[in-house]
């Protein structure tokens, strides 16, 4: 649904949409016609392209939230540097954030930059078998800010999954902006050929996370993605110097625990707030072999491990299915 | 109905007009955007909060307003008010959606449609100030929320980040927006700088420390001040409550109001 052209009048609704043609702002539009037509709500052939080219990748997960800061893109590196511990998985993790990357710092990959290659763009490797991509890789200083509309971002979007030259792949992680927007949807829409295994969803514990949260829930159910689970970050805080606990974001209305019952989702875990995790983020290092032996460490290991239970199952699920 | 009001009516009577911005989430926008209101309505002035967070309002929970209906007048939207003398109007665009636990999934267009009537249509009154609470990043709401308040005046932005390089990166990224698009930086916040530990009293630096001074100083721009990662604070933005009343001996409280009356002298020397 990237169907608003770029020289579409102000509020154009979208080539796909049910108004398209139809809006008093398509009024005067050389497409209106063609629009009211319903010619223009065939599919996307980028959709079916998208699927051929993925169809070499076994499991694809998205890292969701509908509020900002809540750690998707530290949980997604995390995920990523977890799955690819195994070196005979090949993994890849996909930051569809156009307009705040973060992905490059934290896989330490700041200042690189993406390579043409005869089969489209080429990501960037951490390891042999870890490969990144980032919008990030595209620009030429820190500084530069991405200020764009819905529809370019979207385009973006495409790009990535498209153009890119992913190879085989065991696991695409797929970590997103705040909210449910553009991105999103594009996301969504365009992995529609493919086999999604499902998405994880991160919080925090207090309720101004969780509303926007169960938005995001939501959202999933709308577009019918399946919910792996919720990863609960940032609960609980152990001081390095008494070892008492405090809730720096206090779970007021019960935390994910209570959110997760009443909606009836796995709580895959719960991740404490370490200073460690954020200064490792800034470094670009992985905590997970930075400090192996501390308990958010074992945390992230064993949501990992529940997170590729879910995706081995589903798939002999699917297979009996058929 | 919607109202034909032109802009310039429904600002004319605001002083000043301040975005609270940054390119990351969670970093604290809407906790700044409230507790600045607040602080700046204890010093005795009109202050108004327009929500334009379509996907994650969360003023109107911080202000604990619940789910009024908004009506009209012949102005436009009359906006919230959470006292009996009317000294802090809310609008929040969570106020014009059904039901709280929808997910509002729209694309740019239809933001962009939404947010310039809503800009444009709230019936604000006399107010010294008028601080804008935005969702993070540099995108379609932020260029329409700019393109409708330019009309009338914009005075700058508040950016507001957290310590960590990860978040500081996405407020450059913030700066270059602003130049780009013209608007004043009025200075840089550094929130959840070190947390105290209500046990023994240690600092830890849960985020690390010093990066928003750092980047102050790296882009030329205004250092407003750090409030401190204090579970008093974001309790009390869990149940609403005010906290300038509750803990005004707090440093919590000493930083926010130190922040609000540089940011007063700003606004009123330009
Ligand atoms: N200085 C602080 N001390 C403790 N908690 C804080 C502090 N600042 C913010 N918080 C808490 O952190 C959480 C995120 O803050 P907030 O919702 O204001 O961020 P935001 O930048 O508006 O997020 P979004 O990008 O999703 O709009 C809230 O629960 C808030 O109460
Ligand atoms: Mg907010």
């Amino acid at each position: 649904m990237a169907d608003v052209p770029t020289d579409a009048p102000e509020h154009c609704p979208g080539t796909q949409s049910e108004q398209a043609g139809k809006s008093s702002s398509c009024e005067g539009c050389p497409n209106q016609k063609l629009c009211a037509s319903g010619a223009t709500k065939a599919a996307d052939p980028a959709i079916a392209e998208i699927g051929e080219k993925l169809s070499t990748v076994k499991h694809k997960i998205l890292v969701l939230s509908g509020k900002g800061g809540v750690g998707k893109s530290t949980f997604s590196a995390h995920l990523a540097h977890a799955l690819a511990s195994d070196a005979t998985k090949e993994v890849a993790l996909l930051d569809v954030d156009i307009c705040g990357p973060s992905i490059p710092r934290i896989m330490g990959l700041e200042g690189e930059q993406v390579h043409q290659s005869g089969s489209g763009w080429s990501p960037v490797y951490v390891d042999d078998n870890l490969a990144v991509m980032s919008i990030g890789f595209l620009l030429s200083s820190p500084d530069d800010a991405v200020i764009w509309r819905g529809p370019k971002k979207n385009g973006m979007i495409k790009q990535f999954l498209r153009d890119v030259d992913w190879g085989e792949l065991d696991y695409l992680v797929v970590d997103t902006p705040p909210g449910t927007s553009d991105e999103h949807l594009s996301i969504v829409q365009y992995l529609s050929s493919t086999h999604v295994d499902g998405a994880v969803i991160i919080t925090t514990p207090q309720e101004v996370s969780l509303q926007d949260v169960r938005k995001e829930i939501r959202f999933c159910q709308k577009v019918k993605l399946p919910i792996i689970g919720v990863v609960e970050n940032m609960s609980g805080f152990v001081c390095p110097k008494c070892q008492n606990t405090s809730q720096i974001f206090p779970p007021t209305t019960g935390g994910a625990e209570q959110m997760c019952a009443d909606l009836n989702l796995p709580l895959l875990g719960k991740v404490p707030l370490d200073p460690r995790i954020a200064r490792s983020c800034d470094e670009g290092r992985s905590f997970l072999a930075e400090v192996p032996d501390s308990p958010a460490t074992q945390i992230y290991l064993d949501i990992v491990k529940s997170i590729q239970d879910y995706c081995s199952n589903h798939v002999t699920d699917e297979h009996k299915a058929t | 109905q919607i109202n034909n009001n032109n802009i310039s009516e429904s600002l004319s009577q605001v002083q000043h007009v301040v975005l609270v911005l940054s390119g990351k989430g969670g970093v604290g926008k809407s906790t700044i955007t409230t507790e600045l209101a607040l602080a700046l309505r204890h010093a005795g002035k009109k202050v108004g909060i327009l929500d334009v967070d379509l996907c994650g309002p969360s003023i109107p929970r911080m202000l604990n307003v619940g789910r009024p209906d908004v009506h009209q007048c012949d102005s436009g939207w009359v906006p919230v008010y959470t006292d009996a003398q009317k000294s802090l109007a809310l609008m929040s665009i969570g106020f014009l959606l059904d039901d709280p636990d929808e997910a509002v999934v729209w694309r740019g267009p239809k933001k962009t449609a939404l947010i310039g009537q809503f800009v444009s249509d709230v019936a604000w009154g006399e107010l010294d100030v008028l601080l804008v609470d935005t969702p993070p990043g540099t995108s379609d709401e932020h260029l329409a929320v700019l393109e409708n308040l330019k009309k009338h005046r914009v005075d700058g932005a508040v950016l507001v980040t957290t310590p960590q390089a990860v978040s500081t990166g996405d407020v450059r990224r913030e700066i270059t927006f602003c130049k780009k698009t013209g608007v004043r930086i009025l200075g840089i916040i550094e929130n959840m700088s070190g947390f105290v530990c209500p046990h023994c009293s240690e600092c830890s630096n849960i985020f690390s420390k010093g990066g928003g001074e750092e980047l102050a100083k790296l882009t030329g721009s205004v250092f407003l001040g750090a409030v401190p990662l204090d579970p008093l604070l974001s309790a009390s933005m869990e149940e609403g409550k005010d906290f300038s009343q509750t803990f005004p001996e707090s440093s919590t409280f000493s930083a926010i109001n130190s922040i609000s009356q540089t940011l007063l002298c700003s606004l009123q020397a330009s």
